[in-house]
């Protein structure tokens, strides 16, 4: 391992996947510093989603390395193992729990002890309701908290959702389009939201929607056929002729 | 930390369906014993019998509906985990038969005389004694379920496939329970117990305290059920049968979790054969048969599904009609009756009979004037467990 990997929070390199032959992740490698805020750009099929996949363990690349926090070996643990690790996943599609309240979401979210005995015999603990306070104080849907989450509209799924990611207290989020489906107001204030947090925390955006990823002014990386096309700042990656002819001219 | 645990689901239905449940194991047996056959309240004995089988059988249900309707695991075999630990108890009544079988073998239970066996098989050992009887009839399906549910569970067998192997497992168990070689009495199962603890099993008096004892059993059972489907562990349970994926991402070991609930929803249904078979004198490999194991999946779904009382209630009823028309001019058309029911509730009551009634309340008490305007989240009681705040505060 090089020092490159010892000093960054994600590091993927060589990373390949293939379905049934078609290469979904080609030689992947990106290496996210600590506090970093990446957006993740690239036309459909360009691996965005994969690179998701691989990260939290849902999909096992057939080759390559992917470490975390510098000696962390991803590629060998299971879901659950990765989310403990501090790494937390918010889905394209708003996945909550429906049926449970908005407060019963949050609470299966907060970091804690995760074994079923544990949560056999938990006492409900003030601590805990703070930081669902707290939560709740960043995603502002403090007075829809007895109601159930599958009542909630679409863009109060996305935030919940990422008050659900807040509560894993993750040192890295991975955000799959978290604007889509929102309305202009709720856009710009979703990249508010997103800015405030990779303050104290390393995320990856991925995002189709440019004036979004514009708001969030932070480094792009644009994928293509399962590798890294461009690299920098939006500016920079418009102005380049390869991005332009591949997804941006289009 | 336990009580905590185990008061945490107690609000007025829970307490209610306890006090019902208990009244029930007190007054049934006691107007059975106490009162003279004249009087308009005397219960018969024929119908303590039914009904503390229809007890044993709401048992066996609530193990399915706590794994169905709150984990999303449908079992077509649980009739297996209740028919072992019925045989549990079976074997240990052989055993109490002693010198009084037909061929007065003090060891031996008559099928194996029959058979010209010499020795005690080991599976046998021990089961004269009461206490390790019990601890089988707990321990038996349990293990089976954890090793079953280990492999199913970690190799991410869900949905209809996972149905499709506990359907196999209880036919399986079928197969080698038919086998006389197989050491439990083969086709004819056993029967012709005389006593239980010492007291003779025909006597109305063991016949209502095993009565007792099954409503006693049916309301731990509800207790039990009540407190982990209120605790975290079933919020968690919820998460995995609505999204099993997000779960995972959320960092809980979901295989860990359905292992824990499958293996003590087979325990309990160990308890409800235990209770069956000294109440109806005999087990048989019948018991094993998948057609048993999809009824009570019936009496669940008929009951309500992701409720706990109803699959209690689903059981009675169900299995009261099926005493009713088995018993009358009807008897042959009861299968179709049985049939026409599932696809009936399926299609108009997918919530069952307690899912629909819960339903029907709720809107009722939303749309009654005083409760009309929406309230405040300041009016509204705090969740179980949530702190009263100002909601400002999260403004």
């Amino acid at each position: 391992m090089n020092e490159k990997a010892k000093n960054a929070l994600l590091y993927l390199d060589g990373v390949t996947v293939s379905f049934d032959g078609f290469r979904a992740l080609n030689e992947l490698s990106l290496v996210i510093e600590p506090g970093e805020m990446r957006a993740i750009i690239g036309p459909n099929g360009a691996g965005k989603t994969t690179m998701m996949d691989v990260v939290t363990g849902k999909t096992k690349p057939d080759k390559g390395e992917i470490f975390f926090d510098g000696e962390i070996d991803l590629t060998r643990l299971d879901e659950a193992a990765i989310a403990s690790l501090g790494i937390g996943r918010k889905f394209q599609k708003p996945t909550v729990f429906e049926n449970q309240t908005v407060w019963d979401n949050l609470e299966l979210a907060l970091s804690g002890p995760r074994g079923p005995f544990s949560a056999l015999f938990e006492v409900p603990s003030a601590e805990a309701a703070a930081r669902i306070e707290e939560i709740f104080g960043i995603i502002r849907l403090g007075d829809r908290r007895h109601e159930l989450a599958g009542s909630l509209s679409h863009g109060q799924k996305q935030w919940l959702e990422i008050g659900m990611l807040l509560a894993q207290e993750p040192k890295l989020l991975l955000v799959d389009e978290p604007a889509a489906g929102m309305t202009d107001a709720e856009t710009e204030s979703t990249a508010e939201l997103l800015r405030e947090i990779s303050k104290t925390k390393s995320v990856i955006v991925v995002e189709h929607d440019m004036t979004f990823v514009r708001a969030l002014d932070v480094k792009v990386t644009v994928l293509h056929e399962g590798s890294v096309l461009s690299e920098g700042t939006l500016d920079h990656v418009s102005d380049d002729p390869r991005v332009v002819e591949v997804y941006l001219g289009r | 930390m336990i009580g905590h645990s185990l008061t945490r689901g107690l609000d007025r239905t829970a307490l209610l369906v306890i006090f019902l449940l208990l009244a029930v194991a007190v007054l049934v047996p006691l107007f059975n014993l106490y009162l003279p056959p004249s009087s308009p309240l005397h219960v018969p004995s024929y119908v303590v019998a039914l009904i503390g089988k229809y007890l044993t059988y709401a048992l066996l249900a609530l193990s399915v509906g706590l794994i169905w309707g709150y984990c999303g695991i449908l079992s077509l075999g649980h009739g297996a985990f209740f028919a072992l630990g019925g045989y549990a108890m079976g074997m240990y009544l052989m055993r109490q038969i002693g010198t009084r079988g037909v061929y007065g073998n003090p060891v031996l239970p008559d099928f194996m005389v029959f058979l010209n066996w010499q020795e005690l098989p080991v599976a046998w050992w021990g089961f004269q004694y009461f206490p390790y009887a019990m601890l089988m009839i707990v321990l038996v399906p349990g293990l089976l379920a954890f090793v079953f549910g280990w492999f199913a569970f970690r190799s991410r067998v869900t949905g209809v496939y996972l149905s499709i192997i506990t359907q196999a497992m209880t036919y399986a168990l079928l197969l080698a329970f038919f086998r006389n070689n197989f050491g439990f009495g083969g086709n004819n199962g056993l029967t012709d117990f005389k006593d239980i603890l010492g007291f003779n099993i025909q006597a109305p008096e063991t016949r209502a305290a095993l009565f007792a004892a099954s409503a006693v059993a049916l309301a731990l059972g509800y207790l039990i059920c009540r407190s982990i489907v209120y605790s975290r562990f079933g919020k968690v349970l919820v998460a995995i049968r609505d999204a099993e994926s997000r779960t995972r991402f959320l960092g809980y070991r979901v295989e860990n979790y359905k292992l824990v609930v499958w293996t003590l929803s087979a325990c309990m249904a160990g308890v409800a054969g235990a209770l069956y078979v000294p109440q109806v004198g005999i087990i048989n490999p019948g018991e094993f048969e998948p057609a048993n194991s999809i009824e009570t999946v019936v009496w669940v779904a008929v009951g309500g599904r992701g409720t706990l009382v109803g699959p209690i209630i689903g059981a009675v009823l169900v299995n009261f009609a099926k005493t009713w028309f088995t018993t009358g001019a009807l008897a042959p058309y009861w299968l179709f009756m049985l049939g026409g029911l599932f696809i009936a509730v399926t299609l108009f009551l997918p919530k069952g009979i307690v899912g629909t009634l819960a339903g029907l309340l709720r809107r009722e008490r939303r749309a009654s004037p005083s409760e009309a305007e929406a309230p405040t989240p300041n009016s509204e009681p705090p969740p179980s467990g949530g702190p009263v705040v100002n909601p400002s505060a999260a403004e």
